[in-house]
């Protein structure tokens, strides 16, 4: 699954351009066992990039830092901020705060589930949407709140996962057939 | 020196040295689980992971893990009060109750550290009710089995493949409860760069980590009238082998376990020796062309299969440097299917050639596309030697109490040079007695190279052949591989030869060998043994075989000739094996 080569991860992608010279800017001694320390802001530096860390990404650290593969798909499984899906054109993240949680908040991410026919951290194989939980965003009061892509929406209800969906729809030009 | 107080004794010990290192200088024992200290190849797993070490500490709040504890001056340790060993049984427990209850049927049975443990802590959970972890079972390769439901998290194979092997193929996966020890992205094996040297294996403590068992397979062809079963058993195997049936370690069983085999009804009993005498001759011959030409030096040698794969993914531009010639597995199993088939009468496809090894790599070797001559393959099955012990003993054969028999003619015969094969420095300690005498045409009085021996992770010597010298080594472990290779790449460091074995110490350090507590010591023994065994062989030259020079005479023709690059040699970069190590 992770071996498919993306679009996005091509060696004549101008990103990993980027990231070899700020890998370069860290100057990796690849015999120092401290630059492993170095790592993770590598990692951070590279998802701004990319987007994801998908595993021509991982490799390509990997070998910069003398590390294997393995270390650094660890390092990558062991943070929650770190993703090696690629995320949807259109990100819909659901808050699953305390405060959304008991407002029904795993409901309406098993609406957007049902309506995308995917789960929370995968991504819809067109590529336009994706969903993802995350924690509380400050904003409590609406709860629970759906965030897609930056904007909020508050109070949702069962039932309007489709409607939103809808207007990303549009905005992709097209119309949804009236079932 | 720091002087501190362990159950009411004193004791000093150099200032760095934890609370584990001085109960011992004490004779005290205190368990151990996670913890692995293998001081001759510098391997040291020291991650408190398991917490079974733990001792009391007077001034301390918690319980300190021994294994991971400086010592400090003045330090009151108490090793056995009750609070220890209640947290220590509660610990185990602990381990034991996401641990699955298949001890019965478990590959690791009575070798399991965790289960010894348990026992000796009468530790009493029922079958445990709470969240247990479940992961799939790896299969993907045909040596190594994964299974990381008995995974402890005790990182030993981690340690090894990263530090001592520098494989880099396992990492500890994710976090918390859901963590699992394995390749990059939870991949399968085969799509990791695993070479399968075993050395995991070696160090698992439970049935994590094993090797695949071809035990069945072998059954079913011995019970198959159709079959002719032929058996070839290498040189480590026979020096490690009596262990497992009570035996010291290094007791050489040779005749015994021939007598075993041959009782479990092969038709053949043959020694893989023969094969590594057959490989010092072209393999010799590569190296005397080699040097001739002065091209594509150093030769590097090539009998290793997990070395193979290791120079296959991390150096694959060093494509030309490691010998043709296929490793005495192969070589034996060729010659059994061709040159032995024809003297039998029997067809090559009615034969099934079973192999024992110290090796788990040497399954993987055994499976691959181009090992194999005129369409049929070199080798059917590969046993380890702890395999042979089980199969023997499934078969009613006490090694204790049998006779000592030879191995059959005509690959039976072997040199005392085919024997250290098994130890470090041993393929090139064979081959410098053949190219020597082959090259000056002098005989080489003293054969003993004594440099090339050792367990140590390297040796190097320089060797006069009279028109030239030649600069050899032997590395064995594949970090120290890397070491060297990573110098010829640069240009700082020139040799002719190097033989290199991906286990460190080589074959008696196998993956396939039987599991020690005590594993300085018993490799030592292991090692003197072929020593011993080539020290009082009357033929110690693989070149005076005389039935590897009857092969020639009769079958092969030349060394290095057409027939015997047909048989004996193969593209170790062949595309059909290459695709597999391309993912980087």
């Amino acid at each position: 699954m992770t071996e498919q080569k993306s679009p996005c991860c091509t060696e004549s992608n101008p990103g990993f351009i980027e990231l070899d010279a700020y890998i370069d800017s860290l100057k990796i001694d690849p015999i120092d066992p401290e630059r492993k320390e170095k790592l993770i802001m590598t990692l951070h530096k590279a998802q701004s990039i990319f987007g994801y860390l998908p595993a021509e990404v991982q490799k390509f650290i990997a070998n910069r830092f003398a590390v294997s593969h393995a270390h650094v798909s660890g390092v990558i499984s062991f943070y929650n901020y770190f993703t090696t899906t690629p995320k949807g054109k259109t990100k819909i993240s659901i808050c699953m705060g305390t405060a959304c949680y008991v407002n029904g908040a795993n409901k309406i991410l098993q609406d957007f589930e049902n309506a995308l026919g995917i789960k929370a951290g995968q991504v819809t194989p067109d590529g336009r949407f994706s969903i993802e939980t995350l924690r509380c965003v400050g904003a409590c009061v609406l709860a629970p709140v759906v965030l897609v892509n930056d904007h909020v929406y508050g109070k949702v209800k069962q039932g309007q996962a489709e409607k939103i969906i809808e207007e990303y729809l549009v905005e992709y030009g097209e119309k949804v057939e009236e079932q | 020196m720091i002087t501190l107080t362990i159950d009411g004794k004193e004791v000093s010990v150099p200032e760095g040295s934890t609370i584990l290192e001085a109960a011992r200088a004490l004779n005290l024992k205190i368990p151990t689980l996670c913890y692995l200290d293998l001081e001759k190849i510098h391997y040291k797993n020291q991650v408190a992971s398991c917490r079974v070490c733990v001792v009391e500490v007077e001034g301390r709040r918690n319980l300190a893990p021994a294994c991971a504890t400086p010592v400090t001056p003045g330090m009151k340790v108490t090793t056995n009060s009750k609070r220890v060993l209640l947290a220590r049984r509660k610990n185990l427990e602990l381990i034991i109750s996401n641990h699955p209850f298949t001890c019965l049927t478990c590959a690791k049975s009575t070798e399991c550290e965790l289960q010894a443990m348990a026992w000796e802590y009468d530790v009493q959970v029922k079958y445990p009710n709470g969240e247990r972890m479940h992961h799939k079972k790896d299969l993907s390769s045909a040596a190594l089995y994964r299974d990381p439901d008995k995974c402890i998290m005790c990182r030993r194979c981690e340690t090894m493949c990263n530090e001592v092997q520098t494989v880099g193929a396992l990492t500890a996966f994710g976090r918390g409860f859901s963590t699992i020890v394995a390749p990059a992205e939870k991949n399968l094996i085969v799509d990791s760069p695993c070479v399968y040297c075993g050395q995991c294996v070696s160090v698992c403590p439970t049935g994590a980590l094993t090797g695949h068992s071809y035990i069945n397979h072998v059954w079913n062809a011995l019970f198959d009238p159709t079959k002719k079963v032929v058996v070839q058993v290498a040189p480590a195997v026979r020096v490690a082998l009596g262990e497992e049936f009570g035996y010291p370690a290094g007791e050489i069983v040779t005749g015994k376990m021939v007598s075993g085999l041959r009782k479990l009804g092969f038709d053949a009993v043959f020694d893989t020796t023969f094969g590594a005498d057959l490989t010092i001759i072209e393999e010799g011959t590569e190296i005397i062309q080699r040097l001739t030409t002065n091209e594509n030096l150093p030769i590097l040698t090539s009998c290793c299969p997990g070395w193979i794969n290791f120079i296959r993914y991390y150096y694959p531009s060093l494509e030309y440097m490691p010998s043709t010639t296929k490793s005495p597995q192969q070589m034996t199993g060729a010659i059994i299917k061709s040159y032995y088939a024809e003297k039998m009468g029997w067809d090559p496809k009615d034969i099934v050639v079973v192999s024992i090894m110290p090796c788990i790599a040497k399954k993987y070797e055994a499976s691959l596309p181009n090992q194999e001559s005129y369409g049929v393959r070199d080798v059917d099955y590969s046993l380890t030697t702890r395999e042979l012990a089980k199969i023997l003993k499934e078969g009613s054969v006490d090694l204790r109490y049998i006779e000592e028999e030879d191995f059959d003619s005509p690959l039976g015969e072997s040199t005392g040079a085919g024997i250290i094969f098994g130890a470090t420095g041993g393929v090139l300690e064979a081959a410098l007695r053949s190219v020597y005498e082959l090259v000056t045409k002098k005989t080489l009085e003293n054969v003993d190279f004594v440099a090339l021996r050792g367990l140590e992770g390297a040796h190097e010597a320089i060797v006069d052949l009279g028109d030239r010298k030649i600069r050899v080594a032997a590395v064995s472990g594949l970090g120290n591989a890397r070491q060297i290779l990573d110098k010829v790449v640069s240009g700082e460091e020139k040799f002719d030869v190097i033989e290199i074995m991906a286990c460190p110490g080589g074959c008696i350090n196998g993956g396939g060998q039987p599991y020690t507590k005590d594993r300085d010591v018993v490799l030592q023994k292991r090692m003197e043994s072929l020593y011993q065994i080539d020290r009082e062989d009357t033929l110690r030259k693989s070149h005076q075989n005389p039935e590897v020079l009857a092969l020639y005479k009769n079958f092969l023709g030349e060394p290095g000739g057409h027939k015997a690059h047909e048989l004996l040699h193969v593209e170790n970069f062949d595309a059909s094996v290459m695709s597999e190590w391309e993912h980087n």
